[in-house]
């Protein structure tokens, strides 16, 4: 039976902290930061945008790696980490698809637009959601976890298209805030507002991650003892 | 016996038993058909309209006959555990891979060959004057749908719920094939050809990168 390692110390740090820095980053954001000279208020959600888009694709990313890993290794540990890191990477990525219209309906005049970057981040969107569709179909864990992986691997060659699709098309989407063609394009009281919210995300990404991948072992030791029932 | 003929031994089986029953090819052909015919109905497009429209439907169609006869290229071997006879084969997994892309490569090659001039008829559109441009379009796209629909099907075919699964998997990961498909087939029907080098490019970088990952990770599908 597999020990779960815990550190419930580490735990409350980390919650405590993910707190404390998501209401700094809605201080900053909201309050601090000023406000932009054309697009007004709703350019605030950018930072929450931007944060949630960069996480999603860094929770795909590592839904990746781990694929890779499994499949070298077949250690039950990394199909964990896959699964979990895709499914917080699905709920980053729904909050950009959420946020994006709402500031696109006043700026753009449209909710929705068929621009390359829109259309992979969606079509990114349903690849994670196939994704946990082939893990519920199956019931044996081995091949869950292989299929998985398989398809793990194949479905992030969309992820870097995403990325790029802003560098190497000309979009409606605005251009990249950080390493675009102007370095970084932010006026200054903007940049603490940006990187407070990117940290706080980033804490918030690793405290779901902790916390789901202990459900997981967990449940992977009830069925262990239900077998041995 | 080197890959190649190995290849032609599993294609040659593959064919064998499609002539015998001759189920996909024939659910593919009606099936295209009949969404032609829908789209006909349902669009009811004047003919100035057909030059926008038409791309985007012949390449629906295809991509919803395809995914049909697809849905049967591995479950099939499922019956009688033909699947466990088949990796027990003294080839390559990625020969069986590939003897199955060719033959469902074939199987499309057939339904638009069939289905294609059906639309030009149905929807009373003159052939376009670069022929051999739509025919290139064509095959790239086919390919790159078939290359990655094929290994996809394999994977949809060891789950529960294959038939219903396949589309999920398949529609997001050909979304962008498609895009530059119905771009490119657009750039030939309206006679402008200018834009379209981007997309015939981006459509053969999805070739290439579609057929490449299966050879890495077909390997891994099959194990028992």
């Amino acid at each position: 039976m597999a020990k779960n390692r815990e550190n419930p110390g580490l735990d409350r740090l980390l919650a405590w902290l993910t707190f404390f820095s998501l209401l700094a980053a809605l201080y900053l954001a909201l309050v601090y930061a000023p406000t932009e000279k054309t697009m007004g208020d709703v350019q605030r959600i950018f930072y929450f945008h931007v944060a949630s888009a960069w996480i999603g694709m860094f929770a795909f990313l590592v839904v990746f790696v781990a694929s890779i890993a499994y499949l070298a290794s077949k250690d039950t540990k990394w199909d964990i980490y896959a699964y979990t890191s895709a499914e917080i990477g699905v709920i980053f990525t729904t909050v950009v698809l959420v946020t994006g219209p709402i500031w696109a309906y006043p700026i753009w005049h449209t909710w929705w637009s068929w621009d390359p970057r829109l259309t992979t981040t969606l079509i990114m969107w349903f690849l994670y959601l196939a994704y946990g569709k082939i893990r519920s179909s199956l019931g044996e864990e081995e091949k869950r976890a292989r299929l998985a992986a398989v398809f793990g691997i194949i479905s992030f060659v969309d992820v870097p298209i995403v990325f790029m699709s802003i560098r190497w098309w000309k979009t409606l989407h605005p251009a990249p805030v950080v390493g675009g063609s102007q370095g970084l394009a932010l006026a200054g009281g903007m940049i603490p507002a940006f990187f407070v919210s990117l940290f706080a995300f980033t804490l918030l990404y690793l405290f779901f991650m902790r916390r789901s991948v202990r459900i997981e072992r967990m449940r992977a030791e009830v069925r262990a003892i239900k077998e041995n029932l | 016996m080197n890959f190649a003929s190995k290849v032609q031994v599993l294609l040659w089986k593959e064919v064998k038993s499609e002539l015998r029953t001759k189920e996909m090819l024939s659910a593919m052909l009606v099936f295209a058909l009949l969404v032609a015919v829908s789209f006909g109905f349902a669009l009811e497009i004047a003919r100035d309209e057909v030059t926008k429209i038409l791309p985007g439907v012949i390449w629906v169609t295809l991509t919803f006959a395809g995914i049909l006869g697809l849905n049967r290229s591995f479950v099939a071997e499922r019956q009688n555990d033909c699947i466990y006879g088949l990796m027990l084969c003294p080839v390559d997994r990625s020969a069986i891979y590939v003897a199955k892309t060719l033959m469902n490569l074939l199987l499309m090659a057939i339904v638009e060959l069939i289905a294609i001039p059906m639309f030009f008829i149905m929807f009373n559109y003159p052939l376009p004057a670069s022929l051999g441009m739509l025919i290139l379009v064509l095959f790239l796209g086919t390919y790159s749908f078939m290359v990655i629909g094929t290994f996809l099907s394999a994977l949809a075919a060891s789950t529960r719920i294959s038939e219903i699964l396949l589309p999920i998997l398949m529609i997001p990961m050909i979304v962008p094939v498609l895009i530059c498909a119905v771009q490119v087939t657009g750039g030939i029907f309206s006679g402008d050809l200018s834009g379209i080098s981007l997309y015939l490019k981006l459509l053969i970088t999805f070739g290439a990168i579609y057929s490449g990952l299966p050879f890495i990770l077909f390997d891994y599908l099959l194990e028992v």
